[in-house]
């Protein structure tokens, strides 16, 4: 089929087409590369498992993180991370707006934890793009909670602290 | 502060009977669990920015017609913020069953959903009889189905 393409266009043709490919296209292409939405786009030094963030709010000293939920209002609404905040969906315009403006006055080295839940990591289309805004944003403390299942059960369901409500 | 709270353990509603749903659909006609009665039922919690979902939803309508004559009834839910958004995907999926807009009430009375795809599977009087969290296999679904189905 590739040499089919290559006759009918010209060889010319076909190597320009294949120079102009979006930056993304490529991304896809490179062997090993993640899609740049994907949550696996997120450095691994960045992710902070559940038992660990638990652990880090329940301390009785020490400077809390800003944690932001970035995905569903609704799902937010039924159980949120204690002392969270709704900040999304980041895979929306609407929601990186909201992000933005909930961060922009933030001193740069604030700690952050953005987190999801809404389906299993390999799935989520929230936390990679939001990530992506803090770094644009110049935000240098911000990691992102790993949550493999959803949030139900790797957070709620561990008997991690959850609230309730807008 | 409100006070932390315990979320209700998912798995308590199987062997209960499920929680009533009353609601208009997206074209406006009424949804409701107690009118069901007779019908084996699948409940599908869903939304838009849920990519399993997305692939499960045609497999959904299949059955619908499929075993729509048998007394079976799909209800989908979707967990969207936006109605808008969700009649774009349904018209885009060709959806054969009704829609119904979810909200965190009735995620609550169906024990928390905070995670999709969610779906259960409620038998001919009205008891849950499964709940498949994340991206169960549509296999194991259908056949839990087809043994309700057969059961009068």
């Amino acid at each position: 089929m590739f040499f089919a393409f290559i006759r009918k266009v010209g060889p010319i043709a076909a190597l320009a087409g294949f120079v102009t490919l979006g930056a993304r296209v490529q991304a896809q292409m490179t062997p090993g590369a993640p899609n740049e939405n994907s949550a696996f786009s997120i450095p691994e030094a960045q992710l902070i498992q559940p038992a660990d963030l638990s652990k880090v709010l329940a301390a009785k000293s020490g400077d809390k993180p800003l944690v932001l939920q970035v995905g569903s209002r609704v799902l937010f609404e039924q159980a949120h991370i204690a002392g969270s905040e709704y900040a999304g969906p980041g895979s929306q315009s609407a929601g990186i707006d909201l992000l933005k403006k909930r961060v922009d006055k933030l001193p740069k080295d604030k700690s952050i934890v953005l987190y999801c839940g809404c389906c299993p990591w390999n799935r989520c289309p929230n936390v990679a793009p939001s990530y992506r805004l803090l770094q644009s944003m110049g935000f240098t403390q911000v990691q992102v909670l790993y949550i493999a299942n959803n949030f139900g059960s790797d957070w709620v369901e561990k008997g991690y602290p959850v609230e309730r409500g807008r | 502060m409100p006070a932390c709270l315990a979320a209700p353990p998912a798995q308590s509603l199987v062997s209960k009977k499920a929680p009533e749903i009353a609601r208009a659909d997206l074209n406006g006609l009424p949804v409701s669990l107690k009118s069901l009665r007779g019908k084996v039922v699948l409940l599908n919690f869903w939304a838009t920015w849920c990519a399993p979902c997305l692939v499960e939803m045609p497999v959904f309508s299949g059955w619908q017609q499929q075993y729509g004559p048998q007394g079976f009834q799909v209800i989908g839910i979707s967990m969207d913020d936006d109605a808008a958004q969700a009649r774009k995907a349904i018209t885009r999926l060709k959806t054969s069953y009704p829609i119904v807009m979810g909200d965190a009430k009735l995620g609550a009375k169906y024990g928390g959903v905070m995670g999709l795809p969610l779906s259960y599977l409620i038998d001919r009087n009205g008891t849950v009889r499964a709940r498949y969290q994340g991206e169960a296999a549509v296999g194991t679904i259908e056949k839990q189905l087809k043994e309700m189905l057969a059961r009068p």
